[in-house]
């Protein structure tokens, strides 16, 4: 199984605003998000990235889908830097996450268009893949309706619909259940494992314990920034659950359960 | 990726041209609101200073002259005579605005010019000069005019009976005149300016101006919306995790907005057209008639028009980058548009400016330029001069928007 993403000791420092200071009742000024991290993907396989809130997963998968920059390290996605080559990587990739949202003015038929030209997809291929999407998702009925107007259901759909136009190969996929509502958090984990089933590699990132257990081959546990583990699922839980294990790492690295 | 320019230029204009309210509030509304407000302004100035024409002026005289009587009474309004023990109360009456004018002829008038003339008449035929007053003689009759200045009725008939009575003196004793016209009813002949350059005159010194700040405006209504706005919406994000160049996003919202705001200026343009007419009441028919430039001054026009909204674009796009809201945009953009309106008025109402060196200065030198050009007297070097400095700034925004694209820190502030 060959490796179509290698992280190589990814950094990433912010420095934390006044209000963030504030909001976090920290006197820290610098804050690493990501240190040090590395850990390799092969085709075809889940990995989940689980850690706490604030455990440094957004701006993991934010470097990998190129919209943030490390310090120092670098990742190569089917073998383009990150650093180098961000435009390669972006189109090999389809980064999904509750925060990309879409222009409430468009409907999502235009939507999907509009971001299958920007991918320089041809026009029966798009028709193709809208009637598919569209079918599968549910979002046919409301596909001329605003993005504005739809249920918070129905807009992430369309989100992730789009984020996919281009049937990318690996799907990178921060907090895939968050803020979703039960029925659509269903749909969006049988999708993934449809996916899964057709070949597609998939990273990632949830705190929820049992989504990795359902999805996931492999997981890589980061605590504050650090990744404590990294192994299959069957190596990780050998002999207690998830959870467990989680927190006998969680309490190594030095975190307190109150 | 070529197609990522058009799609975004597209998607720019489709989001601006398939929602109603933007193109009302943003393009037709302004244009109608120029044109109702500047021909409202129009014709309240006008008509502040236009006596209706069929008002009946009233008009008292006391001790009215034999030798005036007709000319007085042929100017078709009725006159009416007064006694002298009448004064005091038709001043309070013009005072008050009942009356309009009262007109006080010295008893024995016609007499005392009588004497004066012949006193006159006596020297110049012995040949003494003028400048020697004629001794032992009575003051010269002084004719009293009571007018109310705050009455525009009442100025006008002052002005009529005032022109009357030194036009009835002048006859009596003539050495010269200067520009005399013959019929009062008829236009001065004597200013030779034509009309074309009378139009440019004031369309030079007012427009400019006016289209620096429409241009602005127009900018402003479209471009924080579109940089602040998909931050704050969160939807840049969804467009910076595709293939799109950032350079691709900068100059694709740049093209796209300057179309858009370029439409709003055209708009207001059109609207001061229309009402330039009515605001300049009085002037000469077809005065203020845009027909009076040619294809060349319209080319030149719009080549400095459309440089100059390139450029407020690309400028309003960066500061408002910088925020995170659009309200937080607009707040930045502020000391920007007050930089532009000064500079602008400066350029409008400065004489041309030879030194080329001021056509570096945006805005001031697009307001030098349309003034040149309305006024029938563009300096191509200035023009030209204007337009790359103009498209160099721009690109020099493109740049750095497309540096802020790709900073984190500015797409993902917290
Ligand atoms: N743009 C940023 N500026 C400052 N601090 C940030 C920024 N993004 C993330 N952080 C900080 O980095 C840490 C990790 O955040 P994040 O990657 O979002 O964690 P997770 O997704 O695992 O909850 C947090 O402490 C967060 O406050
Ligand atoms: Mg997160």
């Amino acid at each position: 199984m060959g490796v179509v993403l290698r992280a190589e000791r990814l950094t990433k420092t912010f420095k934390l605003s006044k209000k963030q200071q504030n909001l976090e009742h920290t006197a820290e000024t610098m804050r690493t998000a990501a240190n040090n991290l590395s850990f390799d993907v092969g085709k075809g396989e889940v990995f989940g990235l689980l850690g706490p809130n604030g455990a440094g997963k957004t701006t993991t998968l934010r470097m990998l889908s190129t919209l943030i920059k490390p310090d120092s390290g670098d990742a190569t996605v089917e073998g383009h830097s990150i650093v180098r080559e961000p435009e390669q990587v972006r189109a090999a990739i389809g980064f999904l996450t509750s925060e990309l949202r879409l222009e409430d003015f468009f409907t999502p038929d235009y939507l999907f268009g509009f971001f299958s030209q920007l991918r320089g997809i041809d026009a029966a291929t798009t028709e193709r893949r809208k009637r598919e999407l569209f079918e599968r998702f549910g979002i046919s009925e409301f596909a001329g309706v605003k993005v504005g107007s739809l249920s918070t259901g129905m807009k992430q759909k369309a989100s992730l619909v789009i984020s996919i136009v281009h049937d990318p190969g690996i799907i990178i996929f921060d907090e895939p259940t968050n803020g979703l509502d039960v029925i659509t958090a269903r749909v969006v984990t049988d999708y993934l494992k449809e996916l899964r089933d057709s070949g597609k590699t998939i990273i990632l990132s949830t705190h929820i314990f049992s989504l990795v257990e359902k999805l996931c081959d492999r997981v890589g546990i980061i605590i504050e920034g650090r990744m404590t583990a990294c192994d299959t699922l069957d190596a990780i839980t050998r002999d207690a659950s998830l959870e467990d294990r989680f927190f006998e790492l969680f309490v190594e690295a030095g975190g307190e359960v109150a | 990726m070529r197609g990522g320019l058009s799609a975004i230029i597209k998607k720019e204009l489709a989001r601006f041209f398939t929602d109603p309210r933007s193109v009302i509030t943003t393009i037709l509304l302004p244009g109608l609101m120029i044109f109702a407000l500047y021909s409202f302004m129009g014709e309240a100035m006008t008509g502040l200073y236009r006596v209706s024409d069929d008002y009946e002026a009233q008009v008292y005289v006391v001790n009215m002259p034999e030798s005036l009587r007709p000319v007085l009474e042929g100017q078709g309004t009725e006159i009416q005579t007064a006694a002298p023990g009448d004064l005091a109360g038709l001043r309070d009456k013009i005072t008050n605005k009942e009356v309009d004018l009262l007109v006080v002829f010295p008893e024995g008038f016609d007499q005392a010019v009588a004497a004066r003339l012949s006193a006159k008449g006596g020297a110049a035929e012995d040949g003494v000069g003028l400048s020697v007053s004629p001794t032992g003689l009575a003051a010269p009759p002084n004719v009293e005019i009571y007018y109310n200045s705050t009455r525009t009725e009442s100025s006008g008939a002052y002005e009529a009976a005032s022109q009357l009575l030194q036009g009835y003196r002048d006859t009596l004793f003539t050495t010269y005149t200067v520009n005399a016209v013959p019929d009062p009813a008829v236009a001065s002949p004597y200013d030779l300016a034509s009309a074309q350059d009378q139009a440019g005159f004031i369309i030079s010194s007012l427009l400019p101006m006016l289209i620096i700040i429409f241009l602005f405006s127009g900018c402003m209504a479209v471009a924080p919306e579109s940089s602040a706005g998909e931050k704050e919406r969160g939807t840049i994000a969804t467009l910076l995790v595709t293939p799109l160049k950032r350079h691709e996003l900068a100059i694709g919202k740049i093209i796209s907005l300057s179309l858009i705001a370029l439409l709003a200026a055209v708009s207001s343009f059109v609207g001061i057209l229309l009402s330039l007419p009515r605001l300049i009441g009085g002037a000469p028919e077809g005065m203020a008639d845009a027909s009076i430039y040619g294809l060349n001054e319209y080319a030149l026009l719009l080549a400095v028009i459309l440089t100059t909204v390139l450029l407020f674009v690309g400028l309003i796009s960066v500061l408002s980058a910088f925020a995170r809201t659009v309200k937080e945009a607009s707040t930045l953009v502020m000391p920007l548009m007050i930089a532009v309106m000064l500079v602008g008025v400066l350029g409008s109402f400065a004489g041309a400016q030879s030194n080329l060196l001021y056509y570096l200065i945006p805005a001031y030198n697009s307001a030098q330029c349309m003034a040149g050009i309305f006024s029938f007297t563009p300096n191509v070097a200035a023009i030209g001069i204007t337009i790359a400095a103009n498209l160099v700034l721009t690109a020099a925004c493109v740049f750095a928007l497309t540096r802020m694209f790709n900073s984190e820190r500015i797409v993902f502030s917290r």
